[in-house]
């Protein structure tokens, strides 16, 4: 509109943008690269660095006494450092932790107990005594390594299984699903009351719904906390059920549900309520026939927003549903990942990336209905 | 598994009990004052009689479900926050007045007045930048995309991608957190970002306009395409050049949208609390109010009183973008 297509400001533009669109993207780009590496190499080294080769201090611990093995009079343990990755270069090593690369591949060091190791290059190591080594922990051997990159799904298999983001997965879509379904047809109808039928107090009831659209989550906690454990008392049934997280979902999410479904409704033509009015249909009829299907962009763009802010919500999962280990969902336990595993990052990235892979699959597939409902669900101003 | 078996089933029950319910009311509504095939004065009354109920049958199952979940726990908050921390004993304005002695409930305060003034702004800021830039390049859709995109990310998934970012290691080790590393490389010694007090403040920013800008850009592109062409065109046959049509013609037209943005934004900002949860934990001096009042919540069994007391400060903040809100959905009312 402003440069012509030719003017050398088109380029300042495109880079502009380009580099706008790489400060936005390279965050989430680093943390899905890095659930994908090798978890040695992702302690080690940046993201940034995944395809080229790293070099690691590591630890083996070697075979105890159990495995040697006699050979001329001498007793050997050997084995390999690098068994497991296909290559790599032992640059230096050590048999301890104060001094983990004294020695050149290649090279020979005396350990305490009168044995010797020799470790090359290529990660075969032999540990050689001329008497039979005991006990059963195996020395353990300090080397740098030089690793190529290494792209796995172990991260994400381990999570899965052993941190429970399976469960709080399962979790989360068991708050999610019901949470976006059952609050539509409650405010299709309540919206379809306050656009196209006529009553004393229609106004205010607007008035009332445009309000509580800010109204802060904040404010209901605590009074809702004390309402879910005197009805859990009194029915004798557990305060925090998914029952009472669905309908807490439900009662925050209408206003904006309403709201959206409201101005969408008023704004669809007078003519069909009226003529369809005039052939005998009551309100009833003209709703489910005419304006529910007629709604259906409207109604979309509600569920994939309630659907995106259930799963993606915190707080009231928290408070309604609690803490305790089977309850969480996927974003609490994230947190008591954050807080129980802050320098595991191999967990955290994987585990953060299967908590946004939903929602991130809704926003590509769905985009166009959540941008109208973007755009009609704001207040408009002035 | 069976869990989610139930969930689906309960999904299905309740959209039942919806259906039923409002298929159910009508059809007795209409049972007991029949006007299809009625004729004369008890036709009209009946219609007239339906008329007034059937709103209400529309609406009930809303106004009691907002009535219960925001109307009632509004009113219950104040109430509370003129209690004790069990709500049994009216303690008059004693939660307020520890509140303004107390050195963390200030400093939340403080906090908040930071988010408020940079988050709104920042994002609403790049939204319009990149509103504008995009709406001038073929592949500006794409890019409009990949931004809006940390839109959908949870504030806790967002918190683990940007402490990756922050992540420090001790000088000398090799960094994995891309803002050290960059430090670094350009010849600085890194930081651990998140305990150094205020500065913290606007790391945790960072990650809310990140999230925020994708909404302010979607928003204000619509609006910048909404310009009429001919004030533009006007504006390029006076003269006058990029930089002035942007400021002097194409802003001063989408003021109100940027006010809708401004204000949204200040709103979320208001009720920031999973970033802080995640990253510092109110650490390190940078407490926020949203996650005092949860704090305090559950702190030594529960402080219902002093949480309270919070929410409604909170409450108060957004009262004034509340009414503003209602005054201008009201204006639009009238033009229909």
């Amino acid at each position: 509109m402003i440069a012509s297509a030719r003017s050398p400001l088109v380029w300042v533009v495109h880079l502009s943008v380009i580099l706008l669109v790489l400060l936005w993207t390279l965050p989430t780009a680093g943390l899905l690269i890095s659930s994908l590496r090798d978890k040695d190499q992702l302690a080690v080294s940046g993201w940034w660095t995944a395809l080229s080769t790293s070099t690691q201090s590591l630890v083996y611990r070697a075979p105890g006494a159990e495995k040697q093995v006699e050979k001329d009079g001498k007793f050997v343990i050997s084995g390999n450092l690098l068994e497991g990755q296909s290559t790599g270069q032992v640059s230096a090593f050590g048999f301890n932790s104060r001094e983990p690369a004294t020695f050149q591949p290649g090279q020979t060091a005396d350990l305490s107990d009168g044995a010797k190791l020799t470790v090359q290059a290529d990660g075969t190591f032999e540990i050689v005594s001329d008497k039979a080594m005991e006990g059963t922990r195996g020395q353990r051997i300090f080397y740098t390594a030089a690793v190529p990159p290494r792209f796995t799904i172990d991260n994400y298999i381990e999570v899965m299984r052993a941190e429970g983001i399976g469960a709080s997965f399962i979790n989360s879509l068991t708050v999610a699903i019901p949470s976006t379904i059952i609050p539509i047809l409650v405010a299709a109808f309540a919206a379809y009351a306050l656009a196209w039928m006529k009553f004393p107090g229609r106004a205010i009831l607007i008035a009332v719904v445009v309000g509580l659209l800010v109204v802060p989550l904040q404010m209901s906690l605590i009074p809702l906390l004390k309402l879910y454990n005197g009805v859990g008392a009194f029915l004798g049934v557990p305060a925090k059920t998914y029952v009472g997280i669905w309908l807490a979902h439900m009662g925050f999410g209408l206003p904006l549900a309403i709201y959206l479904l409201r101005n969408y409704m008023a704004g669809l033509p007078r003519e069909i309520m009226e003529s369809a009015r005039v052939d005998g249909a009551s309100d009833f009829d003209i709703f489910v026939k005419i304006i529910l299907p007629l709604s259906f962009p409207a109604l979309a763009s509600f569920a994939i927003f309630q659907f995106l802010w259930t799963w993606n919500d915190l707080l009231v999962a928290m408070v309604f549903l609690g803490t305790g280990n089977d309850s969480l969902v996927l974003t609490g336990r994230l947190v008591n990942l954050l807080g129980s595993r802050g320098g595991n990052w191999e967990i955290l990235t994987a585990s953060a990336f299967i908590t946004i892979i939903v929602p991130l699959i809704v926003f590509f597939s769905l985009q166009r209905y959540l941008v109208r409902g973007l755009l009609a669900g704001s207040v408009k101003g002035g | 598994m069976q869990q989610l078996l139930f969930a689906v089933t309960t999904m299905a029950a309740g959209v039942l009990a919806c259906v039923a319910y409002f298929y159910g009311t009508n059809w007795i509504l209409d049972r007991i004052f029949p006007s299809k095939g009625l004729t004369g004065k008890v036709a009209s009354r009946n219609l007239r009689i339906t008329n007034t109920i059937r709103p209400w049958l529309f609406l009930g199952p809303a106004m009691v479900s907002l009535t219960i979940y925001l109307i009632y726990p509004v009113i219950e908050s104040v109430w509370l926050s003129f209690h004790d921390k069990s709500g049994q004993t009216f303690v008059g304005i004693s939660n307020f007045k520890w509140m303004i002695n107390d050195g963390e409930f200030r400093q939340s305060i403080y906090n908040n007045f930071l988010w408020l003034l940079v988050v709104p702004a920042a994002a609403t800021f790049f939204g319009l930048i990149i509103a504008a830039l995009t709406d001038r390049i073929w592949w500006g859709n794409i890019a409009k995309t990949l931004i809006f995109m940390p839109m959908a990310i949870s504030f806790v998934g967002a918190s683990v991608i940007w402490k990756f970012i922050y992540d420090f290691r001790p000088e000398g080790s090799e960094q994995i957190g891309l803002l050290n590393a960059l430090v670094v490389a350009f010849g600085g010694s890194p930081e651990a970002w998140m305990t150094l007090p205020f500065w913290n403040n606007f790391f945790l920013m960072v990650i809310l306009i990140w999230i925020q800008t994708g909404f302010a850009m979607v928003i204000l592109s619509a609006a910048l395409r909404g310009i009429p062409e001919e004030t533009i065109e006007a504006a390029v046959i006076d003269g006058a050049n990029g930089l002035q049509i942007f400021f002097k013609i194409m802003i001063p037209q989408i003021w109100g949208t940027i006010a809708v943005v401004w204000t949204t934004i200040t709103i979320l900002v208001l009720k920031v609390f999973d970033i802080v949860l995640a990253m510092t934990n109110g650490q390190w001096q940078s407490q926020v109010l949203a996650n005092l009042m949860f704090d305090w919540m559950f702190r030594g069994g529960g402080d219902f009183g002093r949480g309270a007391a919070i929410a409604v400060v909170i409450m108060v903040l957004v009262i004034p973008i509340m009414i503003w809100n209602i005054r201008n959905a009201a204006k639009e009312m009238e033009g229909r």
